[in-house]
């Protein structure tokens, strides 16, 4: 049996997306900036494109550029934002939580002399809103908090952020990519002023990203050349692409209630499995507070890539934020902030279900993942 | 990021060789990697210079306890002075090699190696010479 339990790194396209993607790959296939009608059809299709996700989330079509990822999106809106705005100051304050591509973006802009603040959070994962009140400064131009984690799943309550960050004078962005569908995001209503998403964590293609940006706050493009996107993201429009990312943003949205009531019911009964067969077993971040989808679960003493290992021999794919799986041998900053034990930091797997997912594969994995738990604790010298 | 390990690799990672501690051993010793965490506790019985057994114990990754696994294959039956100029590179090479970011598991291990016969050779100072 083979259990696909990484949807918060990417998830199988829908097929009905597929099929809405292939035509503009096989006969509609024209540069949307061409002038002859097999490109204004396309340009039109882009314009209905954002008209259709605009209404989604309550937001106006001029507020989205569409993006080649979440990652490019994140750059583009923090260097952006930034750099444009530097009449107004040049403080920038991102959650300790955010994905690498946020943490690494703000990185680039303290190495060009910003100045960057790291918004801490509780042991659940919130971020700390006293803290936030007190960082803002009058020179303080943007405050990044990601709408859900990517490992923990838990979700930040992006209303209070919004209005706290408003209030102080600054601009909000949100990284939502974790986000969708479980969120109702609605843009006016929460006042957030830049989001990112990105379609392959909803059963989209990859390559497929958005940045939601208001028109009325400055912007430096990321990416330049020949003016695609009000000249805010240059590049051919991948519209297969855009057309998947539309489609399933759309089916993702139309079918939320029961998917998030099926995904919930699955982890709910994955989380009591777990606890009942293995010991010394703890969640990492809130579980009340996380996206229904989401088990980030901290075994005690024995490492996290090698049980990412022994369960993928047997046909188990998960993922962990265990220093060892990393490039650069860190352990995950989420996890980091947190305050776990320097002891438990490495023990760590994030289970992400999904639509796919069935009852059977839960057992399967709970089976397996008590004989991968058995077999590691034999050996480990960790009392 | 790339992480394929060899076969022979997956092999000692599945089913590890010389697992445990040795019972009444002459000397036990622990290491571990700063930066990475993760973490190798090493027991030997010697005899007449050879040792005669290793066991280990492991907290890390497939290619931490794949190291480990073959280094005491490797070393079973060697003299202290023989196992003292164990090179990870042998390790490595031994394994089919190793991804580029795991090499320091080798390197660990085989330091595990020197610390636990330098614990030996402190508690055993006559043996020395």
């Amino acid at each position: 049996m083979k259990v696909y339990l990484d949807n918060a790194a990417t998830t199988k396209i829908d097929p009905r997306v597929l099929t809405k993607m292939k035509p503009y790959y096989l006969r509609h296939y024209g540069n949307a900036s061409s002038i002859h009608a097999l490109g204004q059809e396309n340009d039109l299709l882009i314009k209905a494109c954002k008209e259709r996700i605009a209404k989604i989330f309550q937001t106006k079509p001029d507020s989205l550029v569409f993006t080649s990822s979440a990652t490019e999106a994140n750059n583009f809106i923090i260097k952006g934002v930034m750099r444009a705005n530097q009449a107004e100051g040049k403080h920038l304050i991102v959650s300790a939580i955010e994905h690498p591509c946020v943490l690494n973006s703000a990185r680039e802009l303290a190495d060009e002399g910003y100045r960057v603040d790291y918004l801490p959070v509780d042991s659940d994962g919130l971020v700390k809103l006293d803290e936030l009140e007190r960082m803002i400064k009058p020179d303080t131009v943007l405050v990044s908090v990601m709408a859900v984690n990517n490992e923990i799943g838990v979700i930040q309550d992006i209303a209070k952020i919004s209005e706290l960050v408003h209030r102080k004078g600054a601009y909000f962005h949100t990284d939502a990519v974790q986000a969708i569908p479980y969120l109702n995001l609605d843009i006016k209503k929460l006042k957030i002023d830049f989001m990112s998403l990105s379609a392959h964590k909803f059963y989209g293609p990859l390559g497929a990203g958005l940045a939601f940006i208001n028109p009325d706050i400055k912007i430096r493009p990321l990416i330049v050349g020949g003016g695609q996107e009000n000249g805010l993201r240059a590049g051919t429009y991948n519209v297969p692409a855009i057309v998947g990312l539309t489609e399933a943003l759309i089916l993702s949205y139309k079918e939320r209630a029961a998917y998030i009531k099926k995904v919930k019911a699955l982890r709910d009964y994955f989380w009591a499995k777990i606890k009942q067969a293995i010991p010394e077993v703890y969640l990492n971040g809130s579980l009340p507070k996380r996206t229904p989808n989401n088990l980030n679960i901290r075994f005690r003493r024995i490492e996290g890539e090698a049980i990412l290992m022994d369960l993928s021999f047997k046909g188990i794919y998960v993922s962990t934020g265990s220093a060892c799986s990393a490039q650069n041998l860190k352990v995950s900053a989420t996890l980091k902030a947190l305050g776990l034990d320097l002891a438990d930091l490495n023990s760590n797997i994030r289970f992400s279900l999904g639509r796919y997912n069935t009852k059977a594969e839960i057992d399967y994995t709970v089976k397996c993942l008590k004989e991968t738990v058995k077999r590691l604790r034999q050996f480990t010298p960790i009392v | 990021m790339s992480l394929n390990y060899t076969k022979k690799t997956i092999s000692h990672f599945l089913h590890p060789k010389n697992l445990g501690s040795v019972k009444n051993a002459d000397a036990c010793a622990s290491i571990g990697n700063m930066v990475c965490g993760d973490q190798l506790s090493f027991s030997i019985k010697v005899k007449d210079g050879i040792i005669k057994d290793i066991k280990f114990l492991s907290f890390g990754c497939a290619s931490n306890i794949a190291t480990a696994s073959v280094l005491t294959e490797k070393v079973k039956g060697l003299t202290i002075a023989q196992a003292k100029n164990l090179d990870w590179q042998e390790i490595v090479k031994d394994l089919g090699g190793l991804p580029n970011q795991k090499i320091h598991c080798s390197i660990l291990a085989v330091e595990g190696l020197k610390k636990v016969i330098a614990e030996y050779e402190t508690k055993h100072p006559a043996v020395k010479k």
